[in-house]
């Protein structure tokens, strides 16, 4: 594929707001993870949350849209001076020109949650102020962040679950190279809610400490709360230094709806043609930044994948013990790790993960490890089988 | 200006019972007798899965399957782009409903229903596809989001893609909040290049703009296309049942629309 340009990324998850934010909680080798105390929720785990989503306030103008994924989406815009650059780039391009291709998985459900408490109770009826397009709807994120950037082009909002942001980045390098648009900001946000604490609860997925990604004793997710954003643009912008995206690989496991292919299947797919898509070989990556949720099946199967494609020297890591499972955000965020990594040569060791999985053949890091990092690939699956790995790489 | 092959057509919906009768009716041979959507169980599935499909899983299933049928191409080789303004309301109305009360039990079947890409997830199942697949909504005008998408992948790719837009009215609460008419799918196979199943050539332009979009001559099917996002695909599949040519204008975003040049081939 043609490259893109990442011009500019923000970020907001449990390690703080802003990129710098999560560079030094990711050098300091911290942890956002924290015990579950959201809202009504009496569930014995740990979670990633973002404690001042409950003192933003949406812009006046978009006030219809005011629930906690769109003040999370808002929290997000603001840091980094990103909508500053969105600003520019709609200078230069025109607002028409600018697309939005973004990702949630649960979009402003909690909305939907308060509202199913104060139904009427002869008819049942949702209150009168429950706003379902602006929050429910899976696209209130996408309508919320076009307004709030003032952008005019195409978009939409993906909602494959947790490879939600990451396949975002395909969608963006298509229309950009098909001529829809000429930049696109990337990315989006999930927010906590009950029905993701409860759902996966009842599914036995969810880690009763904080998460231990490959660890023998990893035993489920945490769930975090999380935005990111990234304005792409074509790849012919970009002077030596920046970091591009060099290629994105999409797949299906066709195998079950929750459950992970035990093989790696459709990991290993994605995986490939992330890397044909980049013109590269296994070799030319330096880090691999894994889904690594810590459930048993996902930790099991993504290393063999990993180990099938790569062999046992490619260092690995996933960093969802330090800032949880982000679940539709988790494909941006882990590819500003990425980013993070090209950029301070900082491979980020896990957080929270004591002895690695003996089972395990992949390079997994244990430890922070500093090298020239070049070339990396991130991987994202989810629910329904919906696989999405990117390549990301220096510009020479 | 991304131009695609049209091979197969899949619908479902009122009255518009599959492509092959429901072409005669938008082609204005027969008159249209509006009817319940008849979705029926998915033959793709295996039996414990068929079990536990949502109804706008099977809706999807339907249509797409019908779609690649008529393309005569194999689902395992296709990818797909699903676009739905509402998923799976059934699984989020349950869901709300148990989390607004005092015992919270969820089902694990049901939390997994309620993802967006449900029906992604089980059409891979069905078909054994390991193909790429995307899940998008973009409200009100997700059928023309799916198209552009669609469209998109086919040029990047070079291979054919199945759009598959589909839209299941919720239960109450949720219904008075965002009523839709009815249960309405319909399925595009799209190819890069002209085969000899292909009738006709979309060629999208994204543009500015607020005219007026391309209605419906029957005031019924006007009103299916107003009142379901994925029966905004009606206008474009009038004119592949008429064999007309010409511009089909469809409402995207805010003074933003799609304009899609259909010719024969």
């Amino acid at each position: 594929m043609q490259p893109l340009l990442i011009s500019q990324v923000s970020v907001v998850n449990s390690l703080g707001s802003g990129v710098e934010a999560m560079r030094r909680a990711l050098r300091e080798r911290r942890s956002g993870l924290t015990p579950c105390d959201f809202e009504t929720a009496r569930i014995d785990t740990y979670v990633g949350t973002v404690p001042v989503l409950d003192d933003v306030r949406v812009r006046p103008d978009l006030l219809d849209y005011d629930c906690r994924n769109n003040r999370l989406a808002q929290l997000c815009l603001e840091q980094d001076g990103f909508a500053g650059r969105v600003a520019a780039a709609r200078d230069r391009h025109g607002a028409g020109r600018i697309g939005f291709y973004l990702g949630t998985s649960t979009s402003g459900l909690h909305a939907t949650e308060l509202a199913y408490r104060r139904r009427d109770p002869k008819t049942g009826a949702l209150p009168a102020d429950y706003r379902y397009a602006e929050t429910q709807n899976a696209y209130s994120l996408g309508e919320f962040v076009r307004r709030y950037l003032g952008l005019a082009g195409p978009g939409f909002v993906v909602s494959s679950a947790c490879s939600s942001t990451a396949k975002a980045f395909g969608n963006a390098a298509r229309m950009i190279a098909a001529g829809i648009c000429d930049a696109a900001v990337v990315g989006g946000a999930d927010s906590l809610c009950l029905m993701t604490l409860y759902g996966f609860h009842s599914l036995g997925l969810t880690s009763r400490g904080p998460c231990r990604p490959f660890d023998v004793d990893r035993d489920g997710i945490s769930i975090g709360e999380g935005a990111g954003f990234a304005l792409v643009e074509k790849g012919d912008r970009a002077r030596p230094g920046a970091v591009l995206l060099l290629g994105v690989g999409e797949s299906s496991d066709a195998y079950h709806m929750s459950t992970p292919h035990p093989e790696g299947l459709g990991a290993r797919l994605a995986m490939q043609q992330a890397l044909d898509s980049a013109g590269l070989r296994p070799a030319d990556i330096d880090y691999i930044n894994l889904h690594g949720t810590a459930t048993k099946t996902n930790d099991a199967s993504e290393d063999k994948a990993v180990f099938d494609i790569f062999g046992p020297e490619t260092p690995c890591s996933s960093t969802k013990g330090a800032t949880g499972h982000l679940l539709g955000a988790a494909g941006i965020t882990e590819a500003i790790v990425c980013i993070l990594a090209i950029e301070g040569g900082l491979m980020p060791g896990s957080a929270n993960t004591r002895s690695v999985d003996p089972a395990m053949r992949s390079n997994y890091l244990l430890e922070n490890r500093q090298a020239k990092v070049t070339r990396v690939l991130s991987n994202s699956f989810g629910f329904g089988g919906s696989n999405c790995s990117l390549v990301l790489g220096v510009a020479q | 200006m991304t131009r695609v092959f049209v091979e197969g057509v899949g619908l479902l919906g009122p009255g518009l019972q599959g492509w092959e009768a429901a072409r005669r009716v938008l082609a204005g041979e027969e008159p249209f007798r509006p009817a319940s959507t008849l979705i029926g169980a998915s033959d793709l599935l295996p039996a414990a899965e068929r079990r536990r499909t949502p109804v706008p899983v099977k809706l999807a299933l339907a249509v797409g399957q019908e779609a690649l049928q008529n393309a005569g191409r194999d689902a395992a080789a296709t990818a797909t782009v699903f676009a739905s303004s509402s998923g799976e309301g059934e699984a989020l109305h349950q869901m709300c409903e148990v989390l607004a009360s005092a015992e919270r039990e969820v089902s694990p079947t049901r939390f997994h229903n309620s993802v967006h890409n449900a029906a992604a997830g089980y059409w891979g199942i069905a078909t054994r596809s390991q193909e790429a697949s995307t899940s998008l909504c973009a409200y009100d005008a997700s059928f023309p989001a799916g198209l552009v998408e669609a469209a998109t992948q086919v040029v990047s790719w070079g291979k054919p893609v199945a759009l598959i837009a589909y839209d299941q009215p919720y239960p109450e609460p949720l219904h008075s909040a965002r009523p839709l008419l009815a249960s309405f799918g319909a399925a595009l196979v799209l190819a890069p290049d002209a085969t000899r199943g292909a009738s006709a050539t979309f060629e999208l332009a994204v543009l500015p703009g607020d005219e007026k979009p391309t209605g419906m001559s029957d005031s019924r099917l006007e009103e299916l296309r107003l009142g379901i996002p994925a029966a905004r695909a009606l206008p474009l599949l009038e004119a592949l049942a008429r064999k007309t040519q010409g511009e089909v204008v469809l409402d995207f975003l805010t003074e933003l629309q799609l304009r899609v040049t259909v010719s024969r081939c």
